[in-house]
């Protein structure tokens, strides 16, 4: 801790008396009151400062960067300055190809590109925005690397527009116009499968993945919110009307777990629930199936390895509100004659629900962003949104892509977490 | 079990019922985690249990996946990564956590909602997302692939909780114990050592805990951020359950389920603690 922090401990003046604008304060006394007042917010605001400024810096920023990947995207415009330069004075609309000028500006550069061993990566990028182009952005860079400097200079447009037959027709020179864009909107019309056609509309595309996805992860999200909500409520009502001393045991088993590494709890349900498995296992000893069931990898295993894994964070805020619940209203409705469900449904349910809405909003944020589980359990029918931001990352290099998709799990996540602090406020999260 | 007189048969079983249903969750919540104990001593390089094993034939256990932790330098450097980099991750969030929660705790505090929002997004923000973000950002100051990126990446992954839990120490705080301390000449520093710290400690010392096990338990963002040399437990076991699924990651399994175990023993006592520090009970 640095002195200066120390020093803006509260101070005597600080903690003078609650300075209360009191009507019969003279002017004096009144700004003397103000100053105070003034100090002591500064005061709170200098304990704050120093993590504000760190979690700005380590965790804000990073955010905002990821923000701006999805829409700024130089990849092209650094491949192929001159060509997009030349490219400025054509136009797209028209059905002719771009002068030979320009052709022979991109010809020089592809071969430039070729030499740098640079140009399978513009033809990644081209064959984003126009499938099939890849094939001939890499052969036409073959022939033209073969090229010596005169060669390039006199005839590059005619040898590149040989090449192959794509570079007479106006769709790839499009492609490769709106690729140069530095700013760029398509990532996002991409992660909502979404595209502009040639007249620049935007239209859906013909497939659509991301959409599907996004659905796919909300509704596991709400299976296993129903999930937990459904295994929780029993027992955090039996933890919550059973004696302190039984209560306290108790809850052991459901810490235990919400302590245990993530991990080790999915690692766990790898053990249970592979072909060769605890449960396979099990069933086969006691004849119940002959063959072992394939539950490993599938849907089915994400839900209930994470509904496991979130339960928990149901049953806690569920316990703390049942636990000040007074049960003699329950009791009054029970003797003053009302059925057991309707008292439990028309008094006691109805005071449990800030609780339920706590742990189910919860669940619901965690589990639409999870990965880990998904990764290890999910195979391919079980992933979610995160698993494919990662792929993107990871495995196509798709930067952009993966951006615009977390920034709308993002946009999805503020909205959810803003309902969170209306309805519950963030500070009154518990742990444990 | 007791029931009041007004009860009859059907209120009976649906209370028999509701038992047996607690029940029932809390070995859904247990099981899981108790079965890779005993799978871990399997003698057979297998997840299941071996006929031997339901024999209780000790011929059917053995230690080795144990001793090949010890004896894989990757294990090792994995183990010692995960607690120097938890170490120090948890330094700085409670440092920083403290300060602010004490900040935050004052009603003369601006805008505190917000910033209380703020402060704690760490904690909702999916971490595939963080991740990425930080791994944009952080390639550009050179820190990806450094043992200080990723402390501070995990420190500001830790810093909500330890934000939460001394808030909540401070909920009965009685600010005119500052009064009475600054009044009587003692100096702001003294103050805050000797009045505000003793009464929140075990606030602050389970948070520094959630901020540990945060670090400690977090793999997403390693698996970003961090290169070969920052490898730490959970990135081990990772790529090991996707790679090639060996009992090792049950007995290194095992280990952090005693990990986990301590820490909650921890916990559970600074709790009952705090307890009495608010209610008076304290000697």
């Amino acid at each position: 801790m640095s002195q200066a922090e120390l020093t803006a401990a509260p101070t005597a003046a600080s903690f003078n008396e609650d300075s209360e604008v009191h009507s019969g304060l003279t002017p004096e006394e009144m700004r003397q009151s103000k100053r105070n007042q003034r100090r002591r917010k500064l005061i709170a605001t200098a304990f704050v400062i120093p993590l504000i400024f760190f979690v700005l810096i380590a965790f804000i920023a990073p955010i905002g960067t990821m923000l701006y990947r999805s829409v700024y995207h130089p990849t092209v415009a650094q491949l192929i300055p001159e060509t997009l330069q030349a490219l400025q004075s054509w136009d797209e609309a028209s059905d002719n190809i771009p002068d030979a000028a320009t052709i022979s500006l991109f010809a020089k550069e592809l071969h430039y590109l070729a030499k740098e061993r640079r140009s399978g990566k513009l033809a990644e990028e081209i064959n984003r925005g126009m499938p099939g182009s890849s094939s001939v952005i890499k052969s036409s860079a073959r022939k033209l690397k073969k090229l010596d400097e005169a060669t390039l200079a006199n005839e590059g447009a005619e040898r590149l527009l040989a090449a192959k037959k794509q570079w007479q027709e106006v769709k790839i020179w499009r492609t490769m116009k709106s690729s140069g864009e530095i700013f760029t909107d398509s990532f996002y019309l991409t992660a909502t499968d979404l595209t502009r056609n040639e007249q620049g509309e935007i239209v859906a595309r013909d497939t659509n993945i991301y959409i599907k996805l996004f659905a796919k992860s909300l509704k596991i999200a709400l299976l296993i919110t129903f999930l937990t909500a459904v295994i929780g409520f029993p027992l955090a009502y039996y933890l919550a009307t059973a004696p302190a001393k039984v209560a306290n045991t108790l809850m052991v088993f459901v810490l235990l777990p919400f302590w245990t590494s993530l991990l080790v709890r999915t690692t766990a349900w790898i053990a249970i629930l592979q072909t060769n498995g605890v449960i396979n296992d099990f069933l086969i000893t006691l004849h119940i199936i002959n063959e072992p069931i394939e539950m490993l990898y599938t849907q089915f295993s994400t839900v209930i390895a994470m509904t496991h894994i979130l339960l928990p964070f149901m049953i806690l805020p569920l316990y703390s509100v049942m636990k000040g619940i007074d049960p003699s209203y329950f009791r009054a409705a029970l003797s003053l004659g009302a059925k057991p469900l309707s008292a439990f449904s028309r008094i006691y349910f109805p005071m449990t629900l800030p609780g339920l809405s706590a742990g189910a909003l919860l669940v619901f944020i965690i589990s639409i962003g999870y990965y880990i589980t998904p990764a290890l359990v999910g195979g391919t029918d079980g992933q979610m949104i995160s698993n494919i931001i990662a792929f993107h990352m990871q495995s196509s290099n798709n930067w952009e892509l993966a951006a615009a998709l977390g920034s709308i799990l993002l946009i999805l996540i503020t909205l959810l977490y803003w309902i969170y602090d209306r309805l519950v406020g963030v500070s009154n999260i518990k742990l444990g | 079990m007791q029931f009041p007189k007004y009860f009859n048969f059907w209120h009976k079983l649906g209370m028999h019922s509701l038992r047996l249903t607690a029940w029932a969750v809390l070995a859904f919540l247990m099981l899981p985690i108790l079965v890779i104990i005993p799978l871990s001593f399997n003698v057979e390089p297998y997840f299941s249990f071996t006929e031997g094993m339901l024999a209780f034939d000790p011929d059917a256990y053995s230690l080795k996946w144990y001793a090949e932790i010890i004896n894989d330098d990757k294990w090792i450097l994995a183990i010692k990564n995960s607690f120097l980099i938890g170490a120090a991750a948890t330094v700085i969030a409670t440092v920083l956590g403290t300060l602010a929660a004490i900040g935050l705790s004052r009603a003369d505090m601006p805008l505190q909602r917000m910033i209380m929002a703020i402060l704690l997004s760490p904690m909702i923000v999916p971490l595939i997302i963080t991740a990425a973000g930080m791994y944009f950002f952080y390639t550009q100051l050179g820190l990806a692939g450094t043992y200080m990126g990723v402390i501070i990446a995990h420190a500001a992954l830790g810093t909500p909780f330890v934000i939460i839990t001394v808030n909540a120490a401070l909920s009965g705080f009685d600010y005119s114990l500052v009064r009475a301390s600054l009044g009587m000449g003692a100096s702001p520093s003294y103050t805050f050592f000797k009045v505000i710290m003793p009464l929140i400690r075990p606030g602050v010392i389970s948070g520094s805990l959630f901020a540990f096990i945060t670090s400690f338990d977090e793999v997403v963002v390693i698996l970003f951020l961090a290169g070969p040399e920052q490898r730490t437990i959970p990135r081990q076991m990772f790529s090991g359950l996707r790679e090639q699924i060996n009992p090792t990651i049950l007995a290194v399994a095992v280990l952090l389920v005693v990990v986990s175990a301590l820490l909650l023993l921890t916990i559970e006592y600074l709790r009952a603690r705090g307890e009495r520090i608010r209610t008076g009970q304290v000697s």
